[in-house]
């Protein structure tokens, strides 16, 4: 807690996370059945120490959800790990795998698992009876995200549709719903790449190693360092080189390229961040380059 | 101005909301494209985007107000339809801007963007001086009590930079101001294309002494905006954890939405009016002295009273008196107009009832002020003063009193739809 009481101001960030905490206790005092959806992300991460904060020291009143691609990054995994026995918390994992043998979706051989996380995610969210999910999207992140609601609400099919969006003024939150439709809540909203990392920064919170500079074989595949792994072999005239990089953000591996960087620590990469010249995603994600409408069309059918 | 923020003082900045108006035709989008590039808060990717964008629409310039246009249905149609959020930060503070559209359902996004927000910027085209727009807006954003009013003289290289057409919409708009509320008026002379008096101060004006917008933006004081006296503190959530380390705690979670809350004061719990004294202020693991808006705390009781969400935990003398008939101006935002009789569901605070319209008064013609109280109905993107009877008391303020405990949202009991934004008059 950082502020000044003389004149009573709260910093910045101080005011977002009040905000999200306030987000938080809103929907578990409103909705039957919320869920967090937890990609092991640092975005997700930070969404967790929200909630502990909300709750304390009541354990957290819904639990998480985290799709499995298999191809998940094991340092990922381990951290989700920790922060599940720490805080006590009740998991659900819904395997894209099983997804695909159960026929829920289906696999062509060519759509990235990333896009069939969404069939996988509304499945489980279905079958659950999930009524609202907690989503660690940011409104900087992407132009088709700079208009979504905090409480986003998506039809029985789970889609997204923005000209049906409500209004939301002050921090009232409408979050009624008809049976089998679902609310999509945001509680970082209004955070900038850089909050999180300074948030991380100063709540010293754990995130997976993968975020900090580490020795990887990598692949340069469409000008992306690629991680040598089962998922991604070299083809053609691809070299495998030794190269000291960091992930800036963590999807699976076949999609998620690394930066060449030595930022080791917090600190370290909050430098780097600020005087970085291409947005996370832009430089990080494939499933983001295919169109420039990407992301509006997975938001669409139910992306996160 | 404009260096990234390396140091480790980004999570120390305040942070200032503020709101947009003005139609594409003002140059607005192009205003908040060039703070966006000038504050560096604009990546490579995005403005490679744009400028291929351009030229593939065969524009001799790269159009800034395509890092602002977000939904492809918006791009193909060339228009804006929603409030978009934009992000930028100075060394000294963060800024989270409220871009609403100037054309359709402009009043609804209006009024949604400058509910939040400490500021608002009104564009006007300096060769068009001010316009029925741009009277509109001033309205709304005194309605919604937006304390601090930017009025942006734009396109000022197109008037060669005439210190008399300036003074003029100055003078114009300053008269048309008195009949509103507006703490807090500046009124600068710019061009967003050019970037004159935008960051840096303009040689094309030195008629002018008053700041640049950006220097505008980064000192305005809006500390003192909010009331630290009347303590208000909607119950949000009850925290019980019935765990053995924690086996009697019981604690009521919420944001302070009023006033200054220390351990030891006397409080009463609204509507049942029991009395008890603060035990304690939980922050997370830690306790702190003090509470005050906007922070979300967790507030024990020295005493087992009953306490639950929508509850109100205020000053001993100085609390709102419960109340189901409310007096208030309301924005209707549905294609379906609002109409006496009507049965609504109305959520304020923490506290969601039922809410009949008693009476429709008056349909407030934002353009004249005009006060219309033959209307019987109120449309779409239409304002007017009503009367409500709820089924439950509601612990409110008057809006101008407290944005937060003054203000509501009406919900369609059938769509569950937001289709009305309240200002609390008065609750008797």
């Amino acid at each position: 807690m950082t502020t000044t009481h003389a004149d009573y101001q709260l910093s910045q960030l101080d005011q977002l996370e009040a905000e999200s905490i306030h987000i938080f206790r809103e929907v578990a005092a409103e909705f039957e059945k919320p869920v967090l959806m937890f990609s092991g992300g640092k975005d997700s991460i930070v969404m967790l120490r929200l909630a502990e904060k909300a709750f304390y020291p009541a354990k957290l009143p819904f639990p998480l959800l985290q799709v499995d691609t298999g191809l998940d990054f094991d340092e990922v995994l381990s951290t989700r790990d920790n922060w599940v026995d720490r805080l006590g918390a009740r998991i659900h994992i819904a395997s894209v795998d099983d997804a695909i043998a159960n026929g829920v979706v289906i696999d062509d051989g060519k759509t990235s698992r990333n896009r069939h996380q969404i069939g996988t995610l509304l499945n489980a969210i279905e079958e659950n009876g999930f009524t609202a999910a907690f989503g660690g999207g940011r409104r900087d992140e992407e132009k088709a995200r700079a208009k979504e609601r905090v409480y986003s609400h998506r039809d029985e099919f789970g889609q997204w549709d923005p000209k049906m969006q409500r209004p939301e003024l002050w921090s009232l939150y409408n979050g009624r719903i008809h049976a089998g439709e679902h609310m999509r809540i945001f509680p970082l909203s209004n955070w900038t790449e850089l909050d999180i990392w300074h948030y991380i920064d100063r709540e010293q919170i754990e995130i997976p190693s993968i975020y900090f500079a580490h020795e990887r074989q990598v692949i340069l595949r469409d000008g992306m360092w690629l991680s040598l792994s089962d998922a991604v072999q070299p083809v053609g005239n691809e070299q495998v080189e030794t190269k000291m990089v960091r992930f800036r953000t963590v999807g699976d591996k076949s999609q998620t390229g690394c930066v060449e960087s030595t930022a080791s620590t917090t600190a370290e990469i909050i430098d780097e961040i600020a005087i970085a010249r291409v947005t996370e995603r832009g430089a990080t994600r494939g499933d983001d380059r295919f169109s420039e409408a990407a992301m509006e069309d997975r938001k669409k059918e139910g992306y996160f | 101005m404009g260096t990234p923020q390396t140091s480790s003082d980004h999570g120390q900045m305040d942070l200032l909301r503020f709101a947009t108006a003005g139609s594409v035709d003002d140059g607005k989008s192009t205003l908040i494209g060039r703070l966006l590039l000038d504050s560096k808060s604009i990546f490579e990717d995005q403005l490679e985007a744009v400028e291929a964008s351009s030229v593939s629409k065969g524009y001799d310039y790269t159009d800034l107000a395509l890092l602002t246009d977000g939904l492809r249905s918006e791009r193909e149609q060339g228009i804006t339809i929603d409030v978009a959020y934009r992000y930028f930060a100075t060394p000294s503070r963060k800024f989270i801007i409220a871009d609403t559209p100037g054309h359709i359902q402009y009043t609804r996004n209006m009024v949604t963007g400058a509910s939040t927000a400490d500021l608002g910027l009104v564009l006007v085209d300096a060769r068009q001086g001010l316009t029925e727009q741009s009277r509109r807006h001033a309205v709304l954003l005194s309605l919604l009590r937006v304390p601090h009013l930017v009025l942006a003289v734009n396109k000022m290289d197109l008037v060669d930079w005439s210190e008399e057409v300036y003074d003029k919409i100055h003078k114009e708009f300053t008269t048309f101001a008195t009949k509103l509320n507006i703490p807090d008026l500046e009124v600068i002379p710019i061009s967003a294309l050019q970037g004159d008096n935008v960051v840096t101060r303009s040689e094309n004006t030195p008629w002018y002494s008053g700041p640049t917008l950006m220097h505008h933006l980064e000192n305005v004081h809006v500390a003192s905006d909010r009331d630290l006296v009347d303590v208000r503190f909607p119950v949000q959530f009850v925290v019980r954890p019935k765990s053995d380390e924690f086996h009697d705690y019981r604690g009521y979670a919420g944001q302070v939405a009023g006033g200054v809350l220390k351990p030891g004061d006397e409080v009463v719990v609204l509507p049942s009016g029991m009395t008890s004294k603060i035990q304690g202020i939980d922050l997370f693991d830690q306790e702190v002295a003090e509470a005050f808006p906007p922070m979300s705390v967790t507030v024990r009781l020295e005493d087992d009273v009953d306490v639950s969400r929508g509850d109100m935990i205020a000053r001993v003398n100085n609390a709102p008196k419960p109340s189901q008939d409310i007096d208030a101006m309301v924005c209707w935002m549905t294609n379906e107009p609002l109409k006496p009789r009507q049965k609504l569901q109305i959520k304020h605070t923490t506290r969601t009832a039922r809410a009949m319209v008693k009476d429709i008064q008056y349909r407030l013609d934002v353009n004249s002020l005009h006060r219309d109280q033959d209307t019987k109905e109120l449309g779409l993107n239409e304002i007017g003063r009503i009367q409500l009877r709820t089924t439950v008391p509601l612990l409110c303020d008057p809006y101008s009193k407290n944005r937060t405990t003054g203000s509501f949202i009406l919900i369609d009991e059938a769509t569950g739809v937001t289709v009305g934004a309240g200002m609390i008059n008065n609750a008797s």
